[in-house]
């Protein structure tokens, strides 16, 4: 098997001591990486089966594409995990870079199927473009959370930091914990008690608001009434 | 390097070798009666076709727009990059490549010469940066002067002499070729968020109107003796019912024409629409075709849309912010001072898509039932209708009504329905893919030494692995677009760059420009220089100093002087 060294091409077991038996049936595959792999990118990029589990930080683009299977890492990955999935599970024990499920630069097509879990932080624009699918947070995320999606769903469990949701068409995103400030486009709806996300209840209270209307969005986002004191002036429009 | 290329089939319009088995010999880049077998290198084109390097009248490859297109679309180049090899540099982009990747690609399909047609003549220096890097192909630029303040000035008032001076000196001092003519009139009106309705609507500020422009840049490009007719992208382009100005805009200077043609209609297919509205949107292929089968002053090349993701790009403004409108995608839209505009946009032309289908359809109908193959040209606007890449396809469509009535049932019904593809039966043939792709293109640009294979041509040579004696192209049209897809061999200069698809030497070609300046007598050229001096420190933001190219800034320039042109 070929991969790419910069602008050259060299095989595989010149990189990585390979070890086990090849198996006909993907789904029976299990694929143990370890190693420095920070600058190692597109690791299960356009996967549709099987599972990898990878123990270590990794660098780029990991589960770029992917339709199917699952993804373990047992450490932190670099920006663009899981850009542009239709489908499957990419799970990250430590901290993901920005555009996490985004869409790539340019592009409107970011993740519309499949679950990512992280259980650091995040940086920013997660789930920018996002068009469907899940993405659980339990760490605390960077600015721009969503920023443009059309389907899907985002939870945070912890703090989030400037504009969640900016241009957001539709889909849902809930936030848990403190948000530093959220755009003036967005009109708060009710105040909800508790919130679904992929079929998991999480309790509230929570703010929602509708947006973003400058784009004539109509997503929905749900922010901890009881973390954000500083958005208690918006009741007054209830 | 001396090369003889034996045994092919031989396809040479201009000389009127039709499908010969012959030899061709070049020498020292040029194509020779004959040369010493011992010493040259000998190609045996045996079971395949030769042809003259193809040439493309019409692609947006280098400059302003197309490098704006680049920046604003990074997944353009994501899906499609090439790795550096020892002999060629790597790059990325499937609708705008870069530079160095747009030159092998067209030498890969055996293409030697390309025009880019849309140039701000404000960014003539950065136009002809990319032209130089581009590899291997011989350039030419058009500067944009349908909407150039000056024009519009000279041409209210009637000056057509003073009009004519000043267009030359801005052809000398951009080092364009042609005189381009985009949606005359309109672009200035969208400066001031207008566009002009029709060919008697007056250019809001100058009272000049889109008629007066295009006859009037006619009548400069005869007295200049350029050797291509003014190329316009006509008024109304885009919009339903504007077959009616496309006939106007032809029909104008019908009165100017004389042995040769004297308008280009270029990407002819997004200015055939007929209908009040996009859900009443028809074909208005049939009109043009039999206004041009009845008149012969007019060349026009296709703009055939295919099915694929691409980039739209366009000195006309309004039309880019109609397509804003229609697709809701990011775009760009730029105001050049006092010259022109430009907007660009990413666009999808999808099959189901009863307007893209329409679109689709009427270009081929356009090439199909114009008789004359000398006077219709193959492009696709690239990458307005699709990235030049897929002229292959296009081929095959043109050689094989299967291959058309494949594609047929694919597309939106109602589309197919009332598609006039269905009623037409010609294919091309070998002879006239020639004409389309290389011969007439040649000719319409009054290039003498291009798109033939006699003695004294270039030798830029397309051999293509396909036997025209067994292969019906009819029925095998996947052999046609395989064998345009990749040249067994490109040629270019008497060198060979291509082989099978492989770039195997990387050259630099070089860039046409009309020296037109020397067309005017001493006097006036003095007083044109002396006039731009003064208007330079009251319009533009440059030093007139920056704003001219000297010839040494070009990498191969080649000078045309329109006096002593004389045609083939």
């Amino acid at each position: 098997m070929k991969v790419w060294e910069g602008n050259k091409k060299r095989a595989l077991r010149d990189l990585f001591e390979i070890d086990g038996e090849p198996n006909d049936s993907p789904r029976a595959i299990t694929l143990r990486i370890s190693g420095d792999l920070r600058k190692v990118r597109m690791i299960g990029a356009n996967m549709t089966d099987g599972k990898i589990i990878v123990k270590g930080n990794v660098g780029m683009r990991i589960g770029e594409k992917m339709s199917g299977g699952e993804i373990l890492v047992e450490g932190n990955v670099d920006s663009w995990a899981g850009c542009m999935m239709t489908g499957g599970r990419l799970e990250v024990k430590g901290s993901a870079g920005d555009y996490l499920g985004a869409s790539y630069r340019g592009s409107r097509k970011g993740m519309s199927g499949g679950e990512i879990v992280v259980h650091g932080n995040v940086g920013n624009e997660a789930g920018c473009f996002m068009r469907g699918g899940v993405i659980k947070i339990f760490g605390n995320s960077g600015g721009f959370l969503g920023v443009h999606m059309s389907g899907g769903e985002i939870v945070v469990k912890g703090n989030c930091n400037e504009y969640p949701g900016a241009g957001m068409l539709d889909g849902k995103i809930v936030i848990c914990g403190l948000v530093s400030s959220i755009v003036p486009t967005f009109t708060i709806e009710d105040i909800k008690e508790t919130v679904k996300v992929n079929g998991e209840k999480i309790m509230g209270p929570f703010y929602r608001f509708i947006g973003d209307i400058a784009d004539h969005g109509h997503g929905r986002l749900y922010i901890s009434k009881n973390r954000n004191l500083h958005l208690k002036s918006y009741e007054r429009y209830l | 390097m001396n090369l003889l290329i034996k045994n092919g089939l031989v396809y040479d319009p201009i000389n009127g070798v039709e499908g010969e088995e012959m030899d061709i010999a070049v020498k020292n880049g040029k194509i020779v009666e004959k040369v010493n077998e011992r010493r040259a290198k000998v190609i045996d084109a045996s079971g395949m076709i030769v042809m003259p390097g193809g040439i493309d009248i019409h692609t947006h490859i280098a400059g302003s727009e197309v490098n704006a297109g680049r920046l604003l679309r990074p997944e353009d180049h994501f899906i499609d990059f090439e790795a550096k090899t020892e002999v060629t540099r790597s790059g990325v982009g499937r609708s705008v490549p870069s530079t160095f990747i747009t030159g092998y690609r067209y030498a890969r399909m055996g293409y030697t010469m390309i025009c880019n047609p849309s140039m701000p003549p404000l960014e003539a220096r950065h136009t002809h940066e990319e032209l130089d890097d581009t590899p291997i192909v011989d350039k030419a630029t058009y500067p944009l002067l349908g909407d150039w303040w000056f024009v519009l000035e000279y041409l209210e008032k009637g000056l057509i002499r003073e009009c004519a001076a000043h267009v030359a000196w801005m052809i000398s001092a951009t080092k364009g070729y042609a005189i381009k003519l985009v949606n005359p009139g309109g672009v200035e009106a969208w400066g001031f968020g207008r566009n002009v309705e029709d060919l008697d609507d007056p250019v809001p500020n100058f009272g000049v109107t889109p008629r007066e422009i295009i006859r009037g840049l006619c009548k400069v490009n005869k007295m200049l003796n350029m050797p291509h007719t003014i190329h316009v992208h006509t008024n109304r382009l885009g919009q339903p019912g504007n077959f009616t100005t496309t006939l106007e805009t032809m029909e104008t200077v019908s009165d100017m024409a004389d042995e040769r043609p004297v308008i280009h209609i270029t990407h002819c297919q997004f200015s055939a629409f007929k209908g009040d509205d996009w859900s009443t949107l028809r074909s208005g292929a049939e009109e043009i075709s039999k206004y041009v089968n009845s008149h012969s002053h007019v060349t026009l090349d296709m703009g055939q849309v295919v099915f694929t993701d691409t980039t739209t790009m366009t000195a006309d403004g309004p039309w880019q912010y109609t397509l804003y409108e229609i697709s809701g995608n990011k775009w760009i839209n730029h105001d050049v001072e006092t010259e022109t505009g430009s907007g660009i946009l990413p666009f999808r032309y999808r099959r189901k898509s009863y307007v893209h289908a329409v679109m689709w359809s009427i270009a081929l109908e356009l090439a199909l039932l114009i008789k004359d193959p000398w006077r219709i040209y193959l492009t696709t606007d690239h990458p307005n209708g699709a990235p030049f890449t897929t002229y292959p396809r296009i081929i095959s469509w043109l050689m094989s009504q299967k291959a058309r009535e494949r594609m047929l049932e694919k597309i939106n019904r109602k589309a197919r329905k009332r598609s006039l593809l269905q009623d037409i039966d010609r294919e091309y043939t070998f002879d006239e893919i020639a004409i389309i792709t290389r011969a007439g293109q040649a000719k319409a640009l009054g290039l003498r030494s291009k798109g033939h294979l006699g003695i004294g041509a270039d030798a830029d040579i397309a051999i293509y692995n396909i036997d025209s004696r067994t292969v019906d192209p009819s029925r095998d049209y996947r052999k046609v677009r395989r064998a345009f897809k990749n040249a067994a061999y490109t040629i270019k200069s008497g060198r060979i760059v291509a082989r099978n698809g492989v770039i195997v030497e990387s050259i630099f070609g070089r860039t046409l420009w009309v020296d037109a300046v020397s067309s005017l007598d001493d006097e006036t050229a003095t007083k044109v220089s002396k006039d731009i001096e003064k208007r330079f420190r009251e319009y533009w933001t440059i030093e007139l100093e920056n704003y001219i190219i000297p010839e040494r800034y070009l990498r191969f320039p080649i000078c045309i002087q329109p006096r002593r042109r004389s045609e083939k």
